[in-house]
């Protein structure tokens, strides 16, 4: 493919927000991530764990829990407030004051019929689930202390309640406290540090673990009050528990940024007695471990450190498979970054503020933040560099950037009132139109003229209910549109005749980025489980071999999502994409690698000698030079922007860990 | 091997007693523990050697208890048999033959006995495991016939394999796999850890322990990761825990009895005691001294016993503390001094502990003390040059030591140490310390054998140089002691001198540099000749002793050479790949330790003699560069005629993987079987009052119908009577036995003065005694000096009836006429060789008066008819 000259960018000092809760719904088999800016993540684990949907924070808004009840998704914060969310247009959908004081944590029981939360001023509430909204049912016997966890029975009969150095167990009907458990303080000089009981699992068998400040897990029978056995696993706190659904596995997080995992064995073999004995320590955090969830065949944690860690138990899993390989989830799976293709500007988003960078100068010329509480959801830039419009859950908003020698001076453009907020945003390869994607998966197109938009019309697809747009494109002549939503579905609009055109076949998996050809006028889709499929109506044939052949099994192995699609202006036959450790361009023109073969990359392929290489040689070229990227751009005069954040620059901006592993300790 | 009808090889102390984890008995009285071809029996509280148990014929390979009977040890040996004995009594009760090399030896809980040894696979020797019924029978010998194997392959390491929870299932581990099998069910579960990475390729499994009570396996890793196995009947659905601590491999891993914690100990010389449950809590017992091998638990969990690589055994009380400490000769990586004998304490001095010299009583067996040389930290720790005591000397009557410590770091540092014996403290003090003696590393050190006051030390460098240092009496106006300085400083063309040796009165000092030797006077310092005998550099110097002092001794790399001092010339030479030459300090021979190409011939011979008195092949494997002549208490009579040169002094030699081993003579072995039948005295009777009364004075009479009937007093007892009297009075009456047991004994007790007349004699004998040997000691003290006459007259009393001289070289020239003693000989080339050339030497003598330079040619000549050439030789000796 030749060379590029490469801008390598290091400046976008993107920090990723520690993770504060998870909810795990087995039955959708979607992982809920919150995050301390608030922000809501939902992962779907059915689908190579790719980030489906994220649901933007708001200032003052902290998500202390997390809870599925059903299909609904429940958070609750140190505001007091109990937020429902409203999945399908990525925003909060109504709130509730507990009228507590803050509220630690929040629990459905099994049946998905009652929450339970746990306020600062030491009551336990009990609200009922009705069609759109809860109610607030009854109070518990109010505690002296904070209620810091809940745990439900599975039978739904008894809550399990941790409180600074005690845990209770209320019986929900009568609403009085059963047993009362007194947690030991830890020894020496925090003796007089009263124990903060920061998760409590209630299992079947009326067995309660729990996991305190004093680095205990412990295992406590409800019935007697008594204690069973005690396990110190840290010097410092266990933050979290998860208990597998057969219960015979439990994960412990602790602030030292390990995991440890209990087992309920038996100590003889072929007795059945049985009892938790401590068995494996998975380290992949540096930082405290807050959340936890214990799927069934993996253990996903998440921290201070912001990486989302997922760490399949390998007897779970079959080896080798997809699903055995550890994954590290760090960036969103969406672009922060636009490129101003023929200026050579950047656009940086942040939560609060967006940063627009010149390509050659060393400082930022122009940082724009954001007005009101609510946090961006999405922002771009035109391809001319000459417009630039970001969106929040509240507003939408469009500015025309007029370059002076150094500095660039922003015009606010008013935008019709019809667009109160957005999911995505979209400018055409001219510059001439901005797409906007609203509520159900429609599309609102404005024309851009000097100094104002005008709103020209509503796409909508065919089918009627649908969920939010998260992938939008455009074609360089300004024909066609396509947009993709997390029901997977791809719909593609005619511009020029402004009616819906049609809908590529669905596919099991969610194209996790997306591009149309220059002149071919062909769709590329990359799924988030590494697959592609090309589309004019129908395949091509070139995407039918593709099918036909399947991908490399190397490839499918990959970890991380393509982010990113994009077109060589040189060679529309090259397709450039990237995913967070490597870019790869295709060469359509080339074979296919062959199943058996190895998948070299550029520098393994160099390395051999000449007969090797050709043999070895396939259309993706791989090049792994670059790692931990979050952008690869093609700029009009043919260089390469590669946009990376080292991992490194963000560990060492985290604050220092309690404690660091030190050797032989 | 080649043997001698009387000289065996052995190991004779010194022997490896941590090659196999002790045993330590029932009641925790005894520890019972391999060494070489024998077992020991220590007492756990007193730290004394109880038992020597003899009897097998090559290295014990494992020791259990007896299931069925706790007072009995099973141990076999890679000479095919197991050993069943009372280690009370150190009797041998039963051999069960298996005739096959056994590696180590197991019994499970339920008492099956188990065994590995080779097993015969696809054309490979592999190990196996074996299951073995021990017939039950009285006989001395019996034959076992028929084994099952449990394993195929499994590692020889006895730490490798475990029993668990009441014998139901045995756990093996090698390399990255650990195998369970069940025995009832016969079911087999394998368990293997990654192989790829950086990670894989350190965490091999190292040992095993199975928990006594639980279903849990412990395993230790090459990473010092320990892993709790559990759930290992299930194919996919096992778990382990992992605990770390240790930084390197986990060399030892086991469970108290109760199964209530975990011990572990590596390289750390640490031993780590982890709870069992509550593996994040564990104690620490620091400062054992050297890396921990192996650890045992006595069955009552009070003793732990741990052995180390530094062949020390350690018995700890209480988990805390350190009650007993079994130290062997301590087998380094290498050692670097020569061995040397203290003339004082007779004590074998070698390298010990890093940076430590070790006075090892070879006679007692036993570690006599350490002496810091070095007198740093040692910090355990690879790639850390550290100093290490790379020679040493001591001078001929044991008042001075020299030492030579070096480090190799980027440059290399040196320090020569010179310690004077003090008699107050009976140690050895430093006295001064020269720091960068030499440029170079030091090649060698030696002291003059002078007998005056003033030694002197010379100090061969590579740097070219040697230097004499000497003792200077300071001023007396300073307070300042005596102190060593440089004499003398010589050099030889700028050449490197390789080797230095003092002749036996101290009056020449020979340096070897590259094929040069040159021979100095160490009164004045000139140098009084050289000699050479190229090709080759010398590698050993050595001049013969006592009658043979006029001869000096020269090895290069292919040549042994023998040169007259007299005439300086060459009297033979012979091509010999000589390692090692040593010179007896008690007689003429001197031995040569040959290298082959992988095994080490042996000959001994004098100087002036031609024909070797003692040669043996393969004596073993690797080449022997230090070996010792220890001067024997007392001269051995006895032996045949050619063992007859270890009459004075006993030959010790290292085998390059530090083994000691040594020559035993026939009536040696006999006085030592003799020894070990006589019955011990048994110290494990049950203390009761009773016995405290009877036993000890039965005993005592016992003893003294001993001395009276052999009448060979060995030490006079004082007369009992009055104590036994006064004991029988001053017990209390209600726990004496009835009078009438007591009457007969006490009556007998009054009976003692009809021995009176001999008991006055035997103390003056004492004295006599004790005065020989002081004078021999002195004699021993005074360096030697060479007494030719006294020497010649000495043999020719032992060889019978006095012969005038001219009778005597007749019979001699007879006896070389015999050729007998050649067809022995004639598979070795080498010897063949030297006998050829030595008799070739007097005619070539003869030729050139003066052949130092160009002596080379006869030698190369190719051999000639055995048979013409002594024809000659015959004439030249009988004129």
């Amino acid at each position: 493919m030749g060379e590029f000259k490469v801008h390598r960018v290091r400046f976008f000092d993107y920090m990723p927000s520690a993770i504060s809760a998870m909810a795990f719904n087995v039955h959708t088999e979607r992982l809920a991530v919150a995050r301390a800016d608030g922000t809501v993540e939902i992962y779907n684990f059915a689908d190579n764990c790719f980030q489906e949907k994220v649901i933007p924070g708001k200032d003052g808004r902290t998500v202390e829990a997390l809870c599925w009840a059903g299909q609904r998704l429940f958070s609750t914060g140190l505001n007091g407030e109990i937020v429902e969310y409203d999945l399908e247009n990525l925003r909060s959908k109504y709130t509730v004051e507990a009228y507590g004081g803050p509220v630690w944590t929040i629990s459905s029981n099994s049946q998905g019929t009652q929450l339970a939360v746990g306020c600062e001023d030491g009551t336990v509430k009990i609200f009922e689930l009705v069609e759109d909204s809860i109610q607030f049912q009854s109070n518990f016997d109010r505690l002296k202390s904070r209620v810091l966890s809940l745990s439900w029975h599975p039978s739904g009969t008894q809550i399990a309640a941790g409180t600074m150095d005690m845990i209770r167990v209320f019986n929900v009907t009568t609403g009085h406290a059963t047993q009362r458990m007194m947690v030991d303080r830890a020894a020496g000089a925090n003796k007089k540090k009263e124990v903060a009981v920061w998760s409590v699992v209630f299992l079947s068998d009326n067995t309660v673990i729990s996991g305190d400040s004093a680095g205990k897990v412990q295992v406590w029978d409800s019935q007697m009050g008594t204690l069973i056995r005690t396990h110190l696993v840290t010097k410092w706190d266990v933050m979290a528990l998860a208990v597998s659904r057969d219960e015979s596995s439990l994960l412990a997080g602790t602030s030292e940024g390990s995991v440890v995992q209990f087992q309920f064995i038996s100590a003889r073999l072929d007795q059945p007695d049985k009892e938790w004995q401590r068995t494996r320590t998975l380290r992949s955090h540096s930082h405290d471990v807050r959340a936890l969830v214990h799927t069934d065949t993996a253990a996903v944690s998440g921290g201070n450190d912001a990486h989302l860690v997922v760490r399949p138990f390998m007897e779970k899993v079959v080896k080798g498979s997809k699903e055995s390989a550890p994954c590290k989830i760090t960036f969103p799976h969406r672009s922060l970054v636009s490129c101003g293709k023929k200026a050579g500007i950047l656009l940086f988003q942040f939560p609060e503020r967006l940063e627009v960078w010149r390509l050659g100068e060393t400082h930022c010329v122009y940082a724009c933040s954001l007005q009101g509480d609510d946090h961006i959801c999405c922002s771009t830039l035109s391809p001319c560099g000459g417009w630039l419009a970001y969106a929040s859950a509240s507003s939408v908003r469009l500015f025309q950037l007029q370059y002076d020698n150094d500095s660039i001076a922003l015009t606010k453009v008013k935008l019709p009132k019809v667009l109160r907020w957005a999911n995505q945003l979209c400018f055409s390869a001219d510059s001439s139109r901005l797409f906007a994607s609203f509520s159900q998966s429609s599309v609102l197109v404005f024309a851009l003229s000097k100094s104002e938009a005008k709103y020209v019309h509503t796409l909508k697809p065919k089918s009627g209910e649908t969920t939010a747009v998260h992938l939008m494109s455009t074609s360089d002549d300004g024909q066609w549109l396509a947009t993709a939503n997390s029901d997977c579905e791809v719909h593609v609009y005619n511009l020029k005749k402004l009616k819906y055109h049609c809908t590529v076949p669905v596919y099991g998996s969610c194209p996790s980025a997306m591009a149309i050809h220059p002149t071919g006028s062909n769709v590329v889709m990359v799924h988030a489980d590494q697959k592609y499929s090309l589309e004019q109506k129908e395949y091509t044939e070139w995407s039918r071999s593709l099918a036909k052949k399947g991908l490399h099994g190397s490839w499918l192995n990959r970890v991380a999502p393509v982010t990113h699609v994009s077109f060589s202006a040189s060679n529309p036959d090259y397709i450039i994409l990237h995913d967070m450790n490597m870019f790869c361009i295709i060469d359509k023109s080339l074979p296919l690698p062959e199943k058996d073969s190895d998948l070299c990359n550029q520098n393994q392929l160099r390395s051999m000698n000449e007969a090797a290489r050709v043999k070895d040689s396939h259309a993706f070229k791989i090049c792994e030079m670059f790692k931990n990227l979050l952008c690869v751009g093609l700029m009009e005069d043919h260089s390469l922007v590669v946009v990376e954040r080292p991992l490194l620059d963000i560990a060492t901006r985290l604050p220092a860990p309690v404690r660091q592993k030190k050797f032989a300790t | 091997m080649v043997a001698h009808a009387d000289t065996r090889v052995v190991h004779r102390g010194g022997s490896k007693i941590n090659f196999r984890a002790p045993v330590i008995t029932q009641d925790s009285r005894f520890l019972i523990c391999v060494s070489g071809e024998c077992i020991k029996v220590f007492s756990t509280s007193t730290e004394e050697c109880i038992h020597h148990l003899q009897g097998h014929k090559e290295l014990v390979t494992g020791l259990v208890l007896n299931p069925s009977n706790h007072l009995q040890v099973f141990s076999c040996s890679e000479d095919g048999t197991i050993r069943l004995w009372d280690f009370t009594d150190g009797i041998l009760i039963r051999t069960y033959n298996v005739r096959r090399r056994i590696l180590s030896m197991h019994v499970s809980a339920k008492g099956d006995v188990f065994l590995v040894m080779p097993v015969k696979r696809n054309k490979k020797e592999k190990f196996g495991l074996v299951s073995l019924n021990l017939p039950p029978s009285v006989e001395q010998h019996v034959m076992v016939k028929g084994h099952t194997i449990v394993f195929q392959s499994v590692s020889t390491d006895p730490k490798c394999i475990a029993f668990g929870q009441g014998g139901e299932y045995v756990a093996s581990v090698k390399d990255n796999v650990l195998h369970v099998y069940f025995l009832n069910k016969k079911t087999f579960y394998r368990f293997a850890l990654g192989t790829s990475g950086e990670m894989a390729a350190r965490n091999a499994f190292t040992c095993v322990a199975c928990h006594p009570k639980d279903d849990c396996i412990a395993t230790g890793h090459g990473d010092g990761k320990i892993r709790l196995w559990r759930n290992f009947n299930q194919e996919k659905e096992y778990t382990f825990s992992t605990v770390h601590w240790h930084h390197s491999g986990v060399n030892a891993l086991c469970f108290t009895p109760e199964g209530t914690n975990l011990l572990s100990g590596g390289l750390e010389s640490v031993l780590v005691q982890w709870r069992y449950g509550q593996e994040g809590q564990k104690d620490f017992l620091p400062r054992l001294g050297s890396s921990i091998k192996e650890i045992v638990v006595s069955p009552d969990g009070s003793l732990f016993c741990t052995s180390h690589t530094d062949n020390k055994i350690t018995v700890i009380k209480n988990c805390t503390k350190v009650s007993a400490v079994i130290q062997g000769l301590v087998h380094g990586d290498g050692v670097k001094t020569a061995l040397m004998v203290d003339p004082r304490t007779k004590a074998l001095v070698l390298n010990g502990k890093p940076g430590h010299l070790q006075f090892y009583s070879l006679q007692r067996d036993q570690q006599l003390y350490n002496l810091d040389i070095v007198q740093q930290e040692y910090i355990n720790q690879s790639n850390l040059d550290q100093f290490e005591v790379v020679k040493a000397a001591l001078d001929s009557r044991g008042s001075w030591l020299a030492t030579v410590e070096q480090r190799s770091a980027k440059e290399v540092e040196i320090s020569l140490k010179l310690w004077a014996f003090d008699e107050h403290t009976q140690s050895f003090v430093l006295n001064t310390t020269i720091s960068a003696p030499h440029d170079g590393p030091i090649s060698e050190i030696c002291f003059s054998p002078s007998s005056q006051n003033s030694t002197t030390l010379v100090s061969v460098s590579l740097d070219g140089h040697f230097k004499a240092w000497q003792l200077t009496q300071p001023d007396p106006s300073d307070d300042e002691e005596a102190s060593w300085s440089c004499d003398f400083v010589g050099d030889y063309h700028s050449l490197e001198p390789k080797c230095c040796c003092f002749s036996a009165d101290g009056s020449l000092l020979a340096v070897s540099f590259k094929e040069v030797v040159t021979v100095w006077s160490p009164a004045s310092w000139d140098l009084l000749t050289t000699l050479s005998q190229p090709p080759g550099a010398i590698q050993d110097l050595c001049f013969g002793r006592l009658s043979c002092s006029k001869y000096l001794l020269g090895a290069t790399d292919k040549n042994l050479c023998c040169w007259n001092l007299l005439t300086c010339s060459l009297e033979w030479s012979t091509a010999l790949d000589v390692s090692l030459l040593l010179a007896d300090p008690l007689s003429e021979n001197v031995a040569a330790f040959c290298g082959a190409e992988k095994t080490t011939d042996l000959f001994v011979f004098r100087p002036s003699e031609p024909r070797p008195h003692f040669s043996q092949q393969a004596l073993c494997t690797g080449r022997v560069t230090r070996a010792v002549f220890a001067p024997r208490d007392e001269p051995l009579d006895g032996c045949e005629e050619s063992s007859q040169w270890l009459n004075r002094s006993q030959l010790y030699f290292l085998t390059h993987n530090m083994e000691l081993l040594t020559f035993l003579t026939k009536p040696e072995e006999e006085r030592l079987m003799a020894l070990s039948k006589q019955p011990t005295i048994d110290d494990s009777v049950a203390m009761t009052p009773f016995y405290l009364l009877l036993g000890k004075h039965r005993k005592r009479q016992e003893e003294e119908r001993d001395i009276l009937s052999s009448q060979s007093g060995v030490r006079n007892l004082l007369p009992q009577g009055s104590v036994a009297i006064k004991e029988l009075l001053h017990t209390p009456s209600h726990v004496l036995p009835s009078t009438s047991i007591l009457c007969s004994m006490f009556v007998s007790s009054l009976l003692v003065s009809v021995s009176d007349s001999r008991d006055e004699e035997q103390p003056t004998e004492v004295e006599m005694e004790s005065e020989k040997e002081e004078e021999d000691s002195e004699e021993e003290g005074a360096s030697v000096p060479p007494r030719p006459e006294h020497e010649s007259s000495d043999t020719g009393a032992k060889l019978g009836p006095v012969l005038t001289k001219a009778e005597h070289r007749e019979l001699r020239g007879v006896k070389k006429l015999d050729y007998s003693w050649i067809r022995g000989l004639v598979t070795s080339n080498p010897v063949v060789n030297t006998t050829k050339q030595m008799v070739k030497t007097p005619k070539q003598r003869v030729k050139t008066p003066k052949p130092m330079a160009k002596t080379p040619k006869p030698m190369v000549k190719t051999p000639k008819p055995m048979v013409k050439t002594t024809k000659p030789m015959v004439e030249t000796t009988n004129p």
